[in-house]
């Protein structure tokens, strides 16, 4: 279960609870992880292929891993696994994954009909393969730390910013200002609903609602941008997007396939904010957060969102509780400590008196429970109003506490947010909003304690305590049920109900994914 | 005192510290690179939008060939404020208790609501204020109300699917909300629903109501809905304005 050593409390918290805590979010991870284990789904089918170097469309657009495993379940063969038959075919025929996908597309080649190969020799002739595109994962990596050892990276809290116009040629204009204005972190928008899509679309997009798809062109061609002017401001500028939805996996390995650096990247985000079947989430979220892992990729969690829904001074407890669970399901899927970016978020009532001491227990609570990880802060959005110049107050207090708390990823507030998506101006002054808070009060955390059992530390022990209670809850009741009766963000989810649970399949006893043997445990 | 002038309000103008001084702020970004080219085009550009002295008080490089200004300028134009007419939901709004006395007296049966964020739109934010127990900013939502039977469908739900739910449960009023407007998104979805609506023959025995930061009563009206609720909506304006319709409407 890990999880740092505190050495000393600035907020007088219980060891013993946090302890008890971690421990029941380990067993609940477990008990969970038995199901997963069983269980592969067509989005993971999909990854493998395309890991295996399955891309491209067909002539209605249809992606080719999709046409691929289509196939391949409609015969009753997917609980074998992608692997199993592409390899199969590959020793059968001599052509590689991607001719495979094309002849199984063009009707020439049913993947499953084929004669039986020896099972070693499909291995191996898998395994080969696999090892390429692990290969390529590995260079990405060193091609990263290469960077941040040579032209380096902004200091923590990272200035985050988003870009939303839908065109991403468009939103390559605005993250290359962005770099330049003093951004350290891109994240794409993706366009409204592509999380409802069971399928990843293809090259670039230049129309998107509020975003654009996440496709692999368009990570290639914002990697190039940032690439590119990072080496002009002399500072690696990291690319996020979003790994959720129906297609988890899928959307991991093209970012690990294009050098992606962060990734939101939620077990239960899905489930209760978009409607996906559980069964199809818990399995989609254990091998996307491996290929993360293994990628270096830093994941987002999305607890903030919670608070959208859900009151952010009564049910803070829910969102530490879900970052316990969040931390051991990333665990089990080999993502260290380092690259979990554990989401929170600054949402109270402004109106509260005190709120900001509040806030401020918070974000002190989760640095110290989780001592390791990069923790994601999400800004002021549920209150904002469209008076831009209280929300750039609101967003100030914000960044106090964040570079107060040592908070590593920090997503800016917009003065802007609730009106339109943020213009060019918007950013500018959210990142000057930020930079210089943080600079101007840099080592206020090493500087300031707390009074002993006042304001602050009472309201931090309080939610660890109440976590502490719930998570002790759920592993008596199980994931499941507990999502069942809407213990986060108040939202109740049924164990069938929901989108994608006819893409769950239960693997047989010769399944193989040679993706979960060869990543798993990072650089191993 | 008798040295300040009064307003005129046939012939408004904006207010800065004096009188018709006609100050305005405004801020915006030019595509050209920042220096002194750039301010003097800031500064024409505001006297054709009709600023009098306009001033550029901070500009700064954007960093891709583009700057920003906050300027100021002297607002040559004027309105008269006394031919002024806004349709809006004109009534007096109850409160939560009244409403509820209201539905006993009035309807003598459970009112049912049925709300969605539809289309692609996944922000609920909206929706949620208005019908969850819990509401927005100390204004209980509408499953609080006793009386009124409230079912939130959440996001991203398909006009067809709202229809079929407002049948399913005989609903007096349906609550659409949008909160991505990007491209007018919001404007063909809320059509949409009209017209499915109209084809089911069910416009005039529903009430339909839409809500967002961007929409409006007048817009609402112009798409065809009773009502349009903006920001600064609660959960009693939408319940007196459904309550009060379905007792002028004869829809009890």
């Amino acid at each position: 279960m890990q999880g740092g050593n505190i050495l000393e409390s600035k907020l007088n918290l219980n060891p013993e609870l946090i302890r008890s805590a971690r421990s029941a979010a380990s067993s609940i991870a477990e008990q969970t992880q038995e199901f997963i284990n069983k269980n592969t789904t067509v989005t993971v089918e999909r990854t493998v292929a395309r890991l295996l170097g399955v891309d491209g469309v067909d002539e209605i657009d249809k992606p080719l891993p999709n046409v691929l495993i289509d196939s391949i379940k409609e015969s009753g063969g997917l609980s074998r696994g992608a692997a199993f038959w592409i390899g199969n075919a590959m020793v059968q025929t001599g052509k590689t994954p991607q001719e495979i996908a094309e002849a199984v597309s063009s009707g020439e080649l049913e993947i499953t009909k084929l004669p039986v190969a020896d099972e070693k020799k499909i291995q191996e002739v898998v395994y080969e393969t696999a090892k390429k595109t692990v290969e390529r994962i590995k260079n990405n990596r060193e091609k990263r730390n290469n960077y941040l050892n040579t032209i380096g990276e902004g200091s923590q809290p990272y200035l985050y910013v988003i870009v939303a116009t839908g065109n991403i040629y468009e939103d390559v204009i605005q993250a290359q200002a962005a770099a330049r204005q003093g951004a350290d972190i891109i994240a794409v928008i993706r366009t409204t609903a592509q999380s409802l899509l069971d399928y990843v679309p293809y090259g670039p997009t230049t129309e998107g609602f509020g975003g654009t798809y996440a496709t692999q062109e368009n990570f290639r061609i914002m990697r190039k941008a940032l690439d590119q002017v990072g080496e002009e401001v002399g500072r690696y500028i990291r690319l996020c997007n979003y790994c959720s939805g129906l297609c988890m996996p899928e959307i991991a390995a093209m970012g690990a396939m294009e050098r992606l650096d962060v990734m939101l990247n939620d077990a239960l985000y899905g489930i209760l904010f978009r409607d996906i079947n559980m069964q199809r989430t818990l399995v989609d979220q254990y091998f996307s957060r491996i290929i993360n892992g293994f990628a270096g990729v830093i994941i987002n969690t999305g607890e903030d969102n919670y608070l959208t829904t859900a009151d952010a001074y009564e049910e803070a407890y829910t969102v530490l509780a879900s970052q316990f669970i969040n931390e051991q399901f990333a665990l089990k899927a080999g993502l260290p400590e380092e690259q979990m970016g554990l989401g929170h978020a600054f949402e109270m009532n402004p109106m509260i008196e005190n709120g900001f001491l509040y806030e401020l227990a918070q974000a002190q609570m989760a640095r110290e429970i989780f001592p390791k990880a990069p923790l994601k802060y999400m800004p002021p959005t549920k209150y904002m109003t469209g008076n831009i110049f209280r929300g750039h107050l609101q967003d100030a207090m914000f960044n106090f506490i964040s570079v107060w708390t040592h908070q590593g990823l920090q997503l800016l507030g917009m003065p802007t947010e609730a009106i339109h998506t943020p213009h060019l101006q918007d950013r500018m002054l959210s990142i000057e909003n930020a930079q210089y808070i943080f600079n101007n009060a840099r080592d206020i955390g090493d500087e300031v304690e707390y009074k002993k059992d006042g304001i602050i530390q009472r309201r931090a022990q309080d939610v660890l305590t109440k976590a502490e209670e719930l998570l002790k809850e759920i592993e008596k009741e199980g994931m499941f049920d507990t999502i069942e009766k809407g213990k986060f963000g108040g939202v109740k989810r049924s164990y069938t109900g929901g989108k994608g649970l006819a893409g769950v399949v239960e693997k047989d006893e010769k399944y193989f994914n040679p993706f979960i043997d060869l990543m798993l445990g990072g650089a191993k | 005192m008798e040295n300040i002038q009064k307003v005129d309000l046939t012939k408004i103008k904006p207010y800065g510290d004096t009188l018709n001084d006609g100050m305005v702020q405004m801020s915006f970004t030019l595509p050209v690179p920042y220096g002194d080219e750039a301010s003097e085009a800031a500064k024409q550009l505001a006297e054709k939008m009709g600023f009098d002295d306009p001033a550029v008080v901070f500009s700064k490089d954007l960093g891709v060939g583009y700057t920003y200004f906050v300027m100021y300028g002297k607002c040559t134009h004027t309105v008269d404020y006394t031919n002024i007419e806004v349709p809006k939901v004109d009534m007096e709004f109850m409160d939560r208790e009244e409403v509820e006395e209201y539905i006993k007296e009035n309807i003598k049966r459970d009112v049912v609501i049925v709300g969605a964020c539809t289309g692609t739109d996944a922000h609920t934010v909206g929706i949620d204020a208005i019908m969850n127990m819990k509401g927005f900013d100390g204004n209980y939502g509408l499953e609080r109300y006793k009386g009124i039977e409230a079912i939130n469908m959440g996001s991203q739900v398909l006009n067809e699917e709202l229809i079929a739910k407002a049948i399913e449960v005989k609903a007096d009023a349906i609550l659409v909300s949008q909160v991505v407007t990007q491209k007018d998104v919001h404007i063909a979805n809320l059509t949409q629903l009209v017209e499915m609506m109209e084809a089911e023959g069910l416009r005039d025995k529903m009430i339909l109501i839409c809500g967002g930061p961007r929409i409006n009563h007048e817009l609402a009206q112009e798409l065809g809905y009773d009502a349009g609720f903006g920001s600064g909506s609660y959960a009693n304006h939408v319940a007196t304005f459904v309550v009060k319709q379905i007792v002028e409407r004869n829809l009890i």
